[in-house]
């Protein structure tokens, strides 16, 4: 089976969902679509049962956390499609004041623990997900450890700072 | 679902027996917790815990630079650091658009076949010893001691390598390196075919491993399972087949797949894997005849670390070593996502890199992880007895699935 081109997928896309989705231009080795909390759940599903891209497979869903951007966190979804041997990276952005997102435990199981990391290291709500669960940390941790915010070291070190460096 | 059920007074014949396996059960081979509801002998539900080993890895990773992050992955699935280590380097090379010699890819491809060995030796003799046969755990176990030889002489350490250097490696393989994998591939497959005469046909084994644990494609596929117990399930996704990396698509090797995903055939998967990555490591030792010698790494002084010698004597590569080291050299802002056939799957590293000295973002796609959650739903109505191999076979390693 031969590649599709990023130009099909992007086009059968917004030929289905319009607007709501686009392809990012920040370099990548892979095609980057940023799509919005309302259309994740119809994207996903679409690019999982539509019989030219079958994207059946759920490589992995992890989230950024970007604290100088408006929208400071992204839910990053990997998807494969063995059918195509193709791979795409399905963003969305959130907002801190709102983390919520629909589940893709609907569409895929192995979705749900992928999606409990997802929790546990930055705080986002999957809703509809059916065991919401710290994974890796003590369930009594009261802070979302991968946010930026949170330093690996002591804080009030100031010898590795950038700035030593000409930075 | 509550993770720790709370004892009640009702007659214990009328409610289900909470069992506790682990989390330092000897038979899980491992730091695997699993709160067990049992009807007698059988599993009627079960909720797993995990964590008992989480080291923050992805956010010690973003504060470390690149050449630091490579013993992190050493730690992942300590029985085949070196699978980790080659992923963690070539997805740095794809960030740097590093075109790494033939001569190195073909070096990589031998380290991670042997690492490829050595953990399936671990898991298929294991998986001999939970079904009660201690015999071919031992025979085997001497060539997991012959792999590790190997990687002493390459790199000097034995069980968390922290083999190889961004840009190839950091020494070229020395005669006895050679002489050792070619005496490996000379006594191995005997041993192999030993080890395989003890339990492929054997009742005992088959009485207790056919038919465990079955798993169809569908649902395997539905888990994002992958690795051997997808194999096993029947569906042919190897990355190395799909997207070849480190010249994989030079190589001619063939991927077995099983037909109904039990323990039966996840072993005969391994046991057949093990036979195609010899077939590699000869073809990989054929092809470096043809290659010039003494070529161990790519020509990228920028980030490939000088040798001492050169430090101390030559002026560039004195510059270069502090640049190195203190994080000074310009890394291309991009995101890339490198996936490496691991020993138990696709593992994946995300990395996304903002031009800084370390990476903005750093996620492990660990197949452990991603594998295990089936884990404790499938051992419903299972036999605890059953339940302990199935776990051997899934060969979930808790460096990786806590990372």
């Amino acid at each position: 089976m031969g590649k599709i081109s990023n130009e099909e997928v992007i086009n059968q896309l917004n030929s289905k969902f319009g607007e709501q989705i686009v392809l990012l231009s920040e370099p990548s080795d892979l095609p980057n679509f940023e799509t919005s909390r309302e259309k994740i759940t119809d994207v996903l599903s679409f690019l999982k049962t539509d019989p030219t891209f079958q994207f059946n497979y759920l490589t992995d869903i992890t989230a950024v956390h970007y604290p100088d951007k408006e929208k400071k966190f992204a839910v990053v979804y990997h998807l494969h499609s063995f059918v195509n041997n193709v791979r795409i990276r399905v963003k969305v952005f959130l907002t801190e004041d709102d983390v919520h997102i629909p589940t893709a435990t609907n569409l895929w199981n192995g979705a749900n623990w992928m999606e409990r990391e997802t929790y546990d290291y930055f705080g986002i709500e999957f809703d509809g997900h059916p065991d919401l669960r710290r994974i890796l940390n003590v369930d009594d941790m009261t802070v979302f450890p991968m946010r930026k915010e949170f330093p690996l070291e002591d804080p009030n070190r100031v010898d590795k700072r950038d700035y030593f460096f000409g930075r | 679902m509550e993770s720790f059920p709370v004892f009640t007074n009702t007659d214990v014949q009328d409610s289900p027996t909470t069992l506790n396996l682990g989390p330092t059960h000897p038979a899980t081979h491992g730091v695997f917790q699993n709160v067990l509801q049992m009807d007698g002998e059988r599993i009627v539900s079960g909720v797993s815990t995990i964590g008992y080993i989480h080291r923050a890895f992805e956010k010690i990773a973003e504060h470390r630079p690149f050449y630091q992050i490579t013993p992190l992955t050493d730690r992942m699935n300590y029985c085949s650091s070196p699978i980790n280590n080659m992923g963690w380097h070539m997805t740095v090379e794809k960030l740097l658009d590093i075109k790494t010699p033939k001569r190195v890819d073909y070096l990589r491809v031998i380290v991670m076949e042997l690492a490829r060995i050595a953990d399936h030796i671990i898991c298929n003799g294991v998986l001999g010893v939970d079904t009660g046969a201690f015999t071919g755990f031992l025979y085997m176990m001497e060539y997991r001691e012959a792999i590790y030889e190997i990687y002493e002489e390459v790199c000097g350490s034995r069980l968390t390598t922290n083999i190889g250097r961004i840009g190839g490696f950091e020494r070229d393989f020395n005669e006895i390196a050679f002489r050792k994998i070619r005496k490996f591939l000379v006594d191995f497959p005997v041993v192999l075919k030993e080890f395989e005469s003890l339990f492929n046909r054997n009742r005992i084994f088959i009485d207790r491993t056919r038919g465990v644990a079955p798993v169809d494609a569908e649902t395997a596929l539905s888990y994002s399972w992958s690795g051997p117990i997808l194999r096993a399930t029947g569906v042919d996704y190897d990355v190395r087949a799909m997207e070849p990396y480190s010249s994989y698509e030079d190589f001619d090797f063939e991927v077995p797949v099983g037909t109904n995903g039990d323990v039966y055939n996840r072993f005969m998967v391994r046991n057949e894997e093990m036979k195609q990555s010899m077939h590699i490591i000869s073809q990989a030792l054929e092809k470096l005849e043809k290659e010039p010698k003494g070529v161990f790494h790519a020509d990228v002084p920028e980030y490939y670390l000088p040798p001492k010698q050169e430090v101390y004597n030559n002026m560039e590569a004195l510059i270069y070593h502090f640049k190195i080291v203190m994080g000074e050299v310009k890394t291309p802002v991009k995101e890339v996502y490198h996936a490496v056939e691991g020993a138990n799957g696709e593992l994946g590293f995300y990395l996304i890199n903002d031009g800084g000295r370390s990476p903005f973002r750093l996620h492990f796609r660990r197949p452990s992880f991603i594998n295990y959650q089936m884990y404790a739903p499938m051992s419903k109505g299972m036999l605890l007895s059953d339940a302990i191999i199935n776990m051997s076979s899934l060969n979930i390693i808790a460096g990786e699935l806590d990372a």
